[in-house]
């Protein structure tokens, strides 16, 4: 399939995927959602593929959905946006979330609406120091989607969720990081570059553990202490199962550098 | 030699099935069906089994009949259906069945993992009864067995819209019994299944009665049925080996008698 709106390629296990409309400031249409949706296909049939990076091009990361696709004029029958978030941003989000390996997400730009909530659905957020987070729904009627009012309570507490999202205020890269949303702010020029680093290096760990480390965080933001527990009792049963663990050991005890190869 | 499964024995006492159509997500055709009813069928004569597991794939339990085969039919062919006969074979078994059911559990695949005794579905599991969305409807006690399972509303609704529910739904309404990790779900049935395979073998297929019984009789009859099989329990040698095993502190040895 020939992209129109993303850019996507594998190198050296890592997945580089690119939303590419900056003139909309990356914007989601449907295009693009089943752009996107295909490149995910790709790569999880992909053994080779042990990160994901997600960014965007241009000044923007991702503005959200393109409103000119949803233009209600007066009289018109109201739309079912139910609908557009039962068939793309839901599948888009549990993707990202259910990938078996890492995602990071680099934030380059203005990260808006859903746009601002697609990174919360990745593992390891860096943000340019010029990017910022805008919870724009309340303006325009709207709750957060994409996941966002789930995770957002959970990442920077009840408090500041709400404030960010019925103000609709913009908030910075540096506060974002410093309340706890992202993970890294790093100035705009080594973005990307860091990202890649970041992304080179999970390309060379023990990926189905890394997988297993990200099911089992997500799962406790939903579970009880105790069945964390047995989740982990599980989880660290098919880890100790994979040939990277055994590597692991191996390299631990003969003071080498493990050679994982991701399963 | 069956074609559409393979049957491992991991445990002593413990039958593995593993429905293998991979071509077609484990549809149920006639020739799987009919395996599979031979295959229980053996299993329930040979004492050495005590407990079988049945699973399929991690994409799919079962993804349903198999709609080729099923469109081939007119009103006398479903009049006719061997399929009939496997279905009545499999609801019959004596023995506990335990069903692990990973990925797609729909139409035929939901109703075959009903008639097993136990349910133990990974986290990604799917249930549903999809018939009707090809205008027609369940027809292997989807509508039966869901019902009891579930209860009315529910039922109803995935009867009636064809849409699934996930495992853990499954788990609230009561359809599966333990949900888990996808890749460790044969496993925790396994280790239902050995346990099970300690117990007396008689006191297990009449306590599978009658709490089969509890579904499709009044209580009086159920618990008329109760005692009876209570009763018959009391001649039997391994009620005294499990009582005097209990009194002495040691497990038990049972031996089917």
């Amino acid at each position: 399939m020939h992209f129109e709106h993303i850019l996507f390629s594998i190198e050296d296990g890592v997945a580089l995927l690119s939303l590419n409309r900056p003139e909309q400031l990356n914007s989601f249409n449907a295009q693009m959602h089943s752009e996107v949706r295909e490149a995910l296909k790709q790569l999880r049939q992909n053994p080779e593929v042990r990160v994901l990076l997600l960014t965007g091009e241009g000044r923007g990361f991702c503005a959200g959905q393109d409103l000119a696709d949803r233009n209600v004029a007066p009289g018109t029958e109201a739309p079912d946006l139910g609908e557009s978030i039962e068939k793309f941003y839901n599948p888009l989000i549990r993707a990202l979330r259910d990938l078996p390996l890492p995602v990071i997400c680099a934030v380059n730009g203005v990260a808006a609406g859903a746009g601002a909530n697609i990174p919360l659905a990745c593992d390891l957020v860096l943000a340019a120091r010029s990017a910022s987070f805008l919870q724009a729904f309340c303006k325009i009627g709207l709750i957060p989607d994409s996941g966002g009012t789930w995770s957002l309570p959970r990442l920077i507490g009840l408090a500041r969720a709400k404030a960010l999202t019925l103000l609709g205020e913009r908030l910075s890269a540096e506060q974002a990081e410093r309340w706890g949303l992202i993970y890294r702010v790093v100035d705009d020029a080594n973005l990307r570059d860091e990202a890649l680093k970041l992304a080179r290096h999970l390309a060379t760990q023990p990926t189905y553990g890394l997988a297993l480390i990200k099911r089992s965080l997500n799962a406790s933001l939903n579970n009880g202490f105790d069945e964390q527990l047995d989740l982990e009792r599980d989880l660290q049963r098919l880890a100790g199962r994979s040939e990277d663990y055994r590597e692991g050991v191996a390299a631990f005890m003969a003071k080498r550098t493990p050679a994982f190869k991701g399963h | 030699m069956p074609h559409t499964l393979s049957v491992d024995a991991p445990d002593q006492g413990v039958r593995l099935i593993t429905l293998q159509r991979p071509e077609a997500l484990n549809a149920l055709n006639t020739q799987l069906l009919s395996e599979l009813a031979a295959e229980l069928d053996a299993a329930e004569r040979d004492d050495a089994i005590r407990v079988v597991v049945i699973t399929g794939s991690r994409k799919a339990f079962a993804a349903g009949a198999d709609i080729k085969e099923m469109a081939e039919r007119d009103l006398v062919g479903i009049l006719n259906d061997p399929r009939l006969a496997h279905w009545q074979r499999i609801s019959r078994f004596v023995k506990p069945l335990i069903a692990a059911v990973n990925g797609f559990a729909l139409g035929g695949g939901c109703e075959l993992a009903m008639h097993a005794d136990i349910l133990i579905a990974g986290e990604d599991a799917r249930f549903g009864q999809p018939e009707i969305n090809l205008g027609i409807m369940p027809g292997a006690g989807g509508t039966q067995r869901l019902l009891r399972a579930v209860g009315k509303s529910l039922a109803m609704q995935m009867v009636l819209s064809g849409e699934a529910i996930d495992a853990r739904h499954a788990l609230r309404a009561g359809l599966v019994s333990e949900v888990t990790q996808p890749e460790l779900t044969v496993e925790r049935a396994l280790a239902i299944a050995r346990v099970i395979a300690q117990k007396a073998p008689l006191a297990v297929r009449l306590a599978k009665e009658a709490l089969l019984k509890a579904e499709d009789t009044d209580l009086a009859s159920g618990l008329r049925f109760e005692r009876h099989a209570f009763t018959l329990l009391a001649g039997t040698a391994d009620r005294e080996e499990g009582i005097r095993a209990f009194q002495e502190k040691r497990r038990p040895q049972f031996t089917g008698q």
